[in-house]
């Protein structure tokens, strides 16, 4: 095959496969690489599977509401595999006055960009979620936010690109970007080959910020290790995805009946593994307590099976899309700080857009990579 | 590790085989037909197979099928059965009820 195309997408979790789909459906030739050994393999399967718009920064709110509204309910027909999406709202729960007052100012900066959400009291709370302990106090309440299945949806995309034509490759780890005449032009593998694309988009997760640098570019992003993990098959429930409203505890019950539960032990950055993503070991217990502090009922579940992996979190949270002026033909889609899940398809979508018109539906200035300002 | 895979090399096609309905994952349900096909849609490594299909994902946590799976797999790429990693073995051992996890510490002792 060719090593070259008119799109070369660096990374294969859901941004580059779901980009890489996106473009192939517009006719574009497109070579995704992947650094590890499976696509899908970073925090593209390792998520809660949150498909929410309450909770989020108005400047990011606007592309996953497109998304919501344009690609999520018709997903699984269109790449032909069960994405269990599920749009019954999204609680976001809090215990104190502390988390009240959170919670109130997401949802009155979320309602001046346009989302139905609203605050309810604990009584409502339990209305709509009877197995919810007395210690939830209120939430924020979006109807249209849901959740979906992060690993078939993601290797959906890729099956679905793959069969429009994508150049798929694995383990193919990218080490440099190069221009030519002043326009990217080249990529660069550990394995010694070289690709070769009229645009890149490079949607490596954290792995971006080194990519980026050989062209120049600093997006000032960390990793950060989450943890999650998921119950024996239960007795239905419940349908809405949960959050917090400090962000420390997130979960639904899938389709299969399983539990999936994401948290943290408040230690993270500062385990002995810190390096590569191994759970530790105070973290799932304490995700237990806190399930079992929301959810009683729960105390006898089994928990099956536990996992860590990182995101890319970027200093204000947002995600850093579109052109940059310094480097023409780079297309930067990372940075998606531990929620790129639910906003995949309408930010890939639209970057496909930017790619092949020039132009895009939602505005996307906000997320601009030079944002970034010191603070004095 | 890490070893480049084209995942555009031709593999032949799928052929419908007698045994297709044989299931191979009895905790999840997943047929040798199932298997197979995915291996045509792209799923090439034992990780993507778990990940899509949910092979190894049940009770057992693929104590029972992980053997054969990789042997359905290998057979329809071609490849030596050694050649395939196997699935990411996941904390716990055995399923655990949540309250029993839950006493690596007491609420008091851990990190509020």
């Amino acid at each position: 095959m060719s090593n070259t195309a008119e799109v070369v997408v660096i990374g294969g979790g859901i941004i580059g496969c779901s980009i890489s789909y996106y473009l192939a459906k517009k006719g574009v030739s497109v070579i995704c690489l992947e650094g590890s050994d499976h696509f899908g393999n970073g925090g593209s399967s390792r998520n809660g599977g949150g498909v929410r718009q309450s909770g989020r920064d108005p400047r990011e709110l606007p592309l996953v509401m497109y998304g919501i509204k344009n690609f999520w309910p018709t997903l699984s027909d269109e790449l032909e595999v069960d994405c269990e999406y599920h749009q019954d709202g999204n609680l976001r729960l809090g215990k104190t006055d502390k988390h009240k007052q959170i919670l109130t100012g997401l949802t009155e900066r979320a309602v001046k960009v346009g989302l139905d959400v609203k605050m309810i009291d604990g009584d409502e709370v339990r209305r709509i979620n009877p197995y919810l302990s007395d210690e939830v106090t209120c939430a924020s309440w979006c109807p249209t936010d849901g959740h979906a299945n992060p690993l078939t949806t993601t290797l959906g995309y890729y099956k679905m690109a793959r069969r429009l034509g994508v150049h798929f490759i694995s383990g193919e780890e990218v080490i440099e970007l190069k221009k030519v005449k002043g326009k990217l032009r080249k990529v660069v593998c550990a394995s010694g080959d070289v690709y070769e694309g009229e645009t890149v988009v490079l949607a490596a997760g954290y792995e971006s910020r080194a990519i980026a640098a050989t062209v120049g570019i600093d997006i000032p992003m960390q990793k950060a290790m989450l943890e999650a993990l998921v119950t024996e098959a239960q007795p239905h429930m419940f349908d809405q995805m949960l959050g917090t409203a400090e962000a420390d505890f997130y979960g639904h019950q899938t389709k299969h009946g399983s539990f999936v539960f994401g948290g943290s032990s408040g230690l993270e950055g500062y385990t002995k593994d810190n390096g590569t993503p191994i759970c530790y070991s105070k973290t799932a217990p304490c995700i237990c307590r806190g399930i079992m502090k929301y959810f009683p009922d729960l105390a006898n579940a089994k928990i099956v099976r536990t996992w860590a992996g990182w995101m890319d979190r970027c200093a204000d949270g947002v995600p850093v899309l579109g052109n940059v002026s310094e480097v023409p033909g780079l297309v930067l889609a990372c940075g998606f700080s531990g929620h790129g899940f639910g906003i995949a398809p309408g930010a890939s979508q639209q970057l496909a857009e930017l790619i092949t018109t020039g132009k895009t539906d939602v505005d996307l200035s906000a997320l601009r990579y030079d944002r970034f300002k010191a603070k004095i | 590790m890490n070893s480049v895979n084209d995942r555009t090399r031709d593999i032949g096609p799928f052929v419908p085989g007698p045994d297709d309905d044989m299931l191979i994952c009895r905790c999840e349900e997943v047929t040798k037909g199932e298997i197979r096909k995915a291996v045509h849609d792209g799923m090439w490594t034992i990780t993507e197979i778990r990940r899509y299909l949910r092979t190894g994902m049940g009770l057992c946590q693929g104590q029972t099928c992980s053997k054969l799976v990789k042997g359905i797999v290998a057979r329809e790429l071609g490849v030596s059965p050694a050649e395939l990693e196997p699935a990411t073995s996941r904390v716990p051992m055995r399923p655990i009820e949540m309250h029993v996890f839950a006493n690596e510490a007491k609420e008091d002792e851990a990190n509020e």
